[in-house]
């Protein structure tokens, strides 16, 4: 009896707290995301009206009609898409492998390592993509070094460019594509690779026949990881990214605090939404398999 | 042909942690820099302090760090006691009516992009504000409970994992010879996740620290945390005096992992000996 009593309430309290701060929050964003906009405080109407004490509907489309229809939304949502996917690539591309490397380092290195990886993690954020401001403006460090050697005579426009802004992402998340790639990789049986070498494989094809199938789920992982945080990112693209390109972050931001535009700043968060939740609910499950794989 | 591919990941892995490093190691040196133009290395007159002493009585800077320090503490705390509950709600409750939704709603904040959980919040306080009065306005308060919100999920998911690892079999054998389960928690699991406790506080302190886009929709005109004052003045170009700002968070950053390291060191050691003592001893 007082065993469940006290296990209701251990449950209880974080079911509680995320349900008013994570769950309702939500149902609030979608709810005003159908609301029409006001000059009030809060700027948006009501979303039912008391009629003869019956609720009246005031559902409109309107918000989303107008997010479909003016060019600037639809080009930004793309364009988000299309950055988070070239950065989760290039993520991957490089983090490979890095992770590969650091699962066949020997113990102690491998320790060292992964320290070496996790450490940029737990400085800013922000002043690591300020960082990048310094490297890549006009007189910059890389600008000023390649005409110091004579390869280029005029600075190359790299600020405020796609290139700056995948610099900057990949810089970013790098660290969450490696550590799930490494914990996959580090399991894998290596005697799967010495009998293909015995029976003549070349170790490209071992490795695309071997290593790469059974790294699907680190490979999943380490790119939901990336791309998710990726389409909705607002730091990168305002630091180092173009004036003329928004991306769909930057957009809800505007139309909140510039234009003061609620609910069409909510539709804008359920449209970013409507494209994550499939690669959210992609990561759930592969936690979820993590966790009991540990048991 | 073996080694073939090890050198080429090794390589990799060479130039991906230059790529991770260079940009933090640029900033801590031109934070010695003379000029005002940051990156034109003023070879006369540097290295120089002078934009450490201008960073220390920047009344603003110092302002918003102390307001984002407090922050972070009451945050990492609050997060902590509720990431705990539900790490253990989940690694040792088995099945229960709305398991689901705790587990979708821990790891949901984690990926979510900050725009939305930012904007979801503030739609919330402004809600709530409404219906019952409270929270009046934004500011501390509600930079806070939004912290421990999306920090507890980090939590959880560093004590679950750490939880999932042991054995229940010494909480149950506590159990079987009758001892309370809020003692079973406090004298057997507590001590078992403390070094996960530990470092969940530290990410949830680093995260709440750190965090810009969050804050900024919760914050309200009068608060400001260390991270928007940095943002507004880095919006117009490169500063000197953010470089040593980035200079000393780094050096704060290494010196506690060197110190963490080392402690681990000694613990280990200190294990290895016990159970050498012990082999000993049951000789």
């Amino acid at each position: 009896m007082d065993n469940r009593a006290g296990r209701r309430l251990v449950a209880g309290i974080p079911l509680l707290w995320l349900l008013l701060f994570f769950l309702v929050p939500f149902i609030i964003v979608f709810k005003i995301s159908f609301s029409e906009v006001r000059l009030a405080m809060p700027p948006y109407a009501p979303l039912f009206q008391w009629l003869h004490g019956l609720p009246h509907p005031q559902l409109n489309l309107g918000n989303y009609a107008f997010l479909f229809t003016d060019r600037l939304y639809i080009s930004s949502y793309l364009y988000s898409l299309k950055v988070a996917s070239v950065s989760t690539f290039c993520c991957l591309l490089i983090g490979y492998p890095m992770a590969y490397a650091i699962a066949h380092a020997g113990p102690t290195w491998r320790n060292v390592l992964l320290m070496m990886i996790v450490l940029p993690f737990w400085t800013s954020f922000l002043l690591r993509v300020y960082a990048w401001i310094g490297l890549l403006k006009n007189n910059g460090v890389i600008n000023n070094t390649l005409v110091y050697f004579g390869l280029i005579h005029e600075p190359l426009p790299l600020l405020q460019t796609d290139f700056a802004v995948y610099i900057g992402i990949v810089y970013s998340y790098l660290p969450f594509m490696i550590l799930p790639l490494y914990a996959n990789l580090e399991k894998h049986d290596n005697t799967l690779l010495e009998a293909a070498a015995d029976l003549g494989a070349h170790p490209v094809t071992a490795f695309l026949r071997i290593t790469l199938p059974q790294s699907v789920a680190g490979i999943l992982a380490g790119s939901l990881l990336v791309f998710i945080p990726a389409v909705g990112e607002y730091v990168v693209p305002s630091l180092l990214g173009r004036s003329d390109q928004l991306m769909i972050g930057r957009v809800l931001s505007d139309e909140f605090f510039e234009n003061r535009d609620w609910p069409v700043a909510s539709a804008v968060a359920i449209l970013i939404l409507l494209a994550l939740v499939i690669p959210i609910m992609l990561f759930q499950h592969y936690q979820r398999r993590e966790l009991e794989a540990q048991k | 042909m073996k080694s073939s591919r090890g050198v080429f990941s090794r390589t990799a892995l060479v130039f991906g942690l230059v790529f991770l490093y260079v940009p933090i190691l640029s900033m801590v040196i031109f934070s010695f820099n003379n000029s005002r133009l940051v990156t034109v290395w003023d070879a006369a007159h540097s290295p120089t302090l002078k934009w450490y002493a201008a960073l220390m009585s920047n009344g603003q800077i110092m302002g918003a760090a102390w307001l984002s320090i407090r922050i972070a503490l009451i945050s990492a705390t609050g997060a902590v006691i509720l990431g705990t509950l539900t790490g253990v709600t989940l690694a040792r409750f088995g099945p229960f009516r709305g398991r689901t939704l705790l587990t979708g709603m821990t790891t949901a904040p984690i990926v979510m992009p900050e725009v939305i959980t930012g904007l979801s919040l503030l739609l919330m306080f402004v809600s709530l504000e409404q219906l019952i009065g409270w929270p009046k306005g934004s500011g501390a308060l509600t930079i806070t409970l939004s912290h421990i919100t999306f920090c507890m999920a980090y939590v959880t998911v560093v004590v679950q994992s750490r939880l999932v690892g042991f054995d229940e079999s010494l909480e149950e054998a506590a159990m079987d010879l009758g001892a309370r389960p809020v003692k079973v928690f406090f004298r057997i699991t507590l001590p078992l996740i403390v070094p996960a406790i530990l470092s969940g506080w530290l990410l949830a302190f680093t995260l709440s620290w750190d965090d810009l886009v969050i804050t900024q929709f919760v914050a309200g005109p009068g608060s400001s945390t260390l991270p928007m004052v940095i943002f507004s003045k880095v919006r117009l170009g490169v500063s000197p005096d953010v470089n040593a700002l980035a200079t000393i968070m780094v050096t704060v950053v290494a010196l506690g992992i060197a110190a963490s390291a080392i402690w681990m060191r000694y613990q280990n050691r200190r294990r290895e000996r016990d159970e050498q003592l012990a082999a000993a001893a049951n000789l």
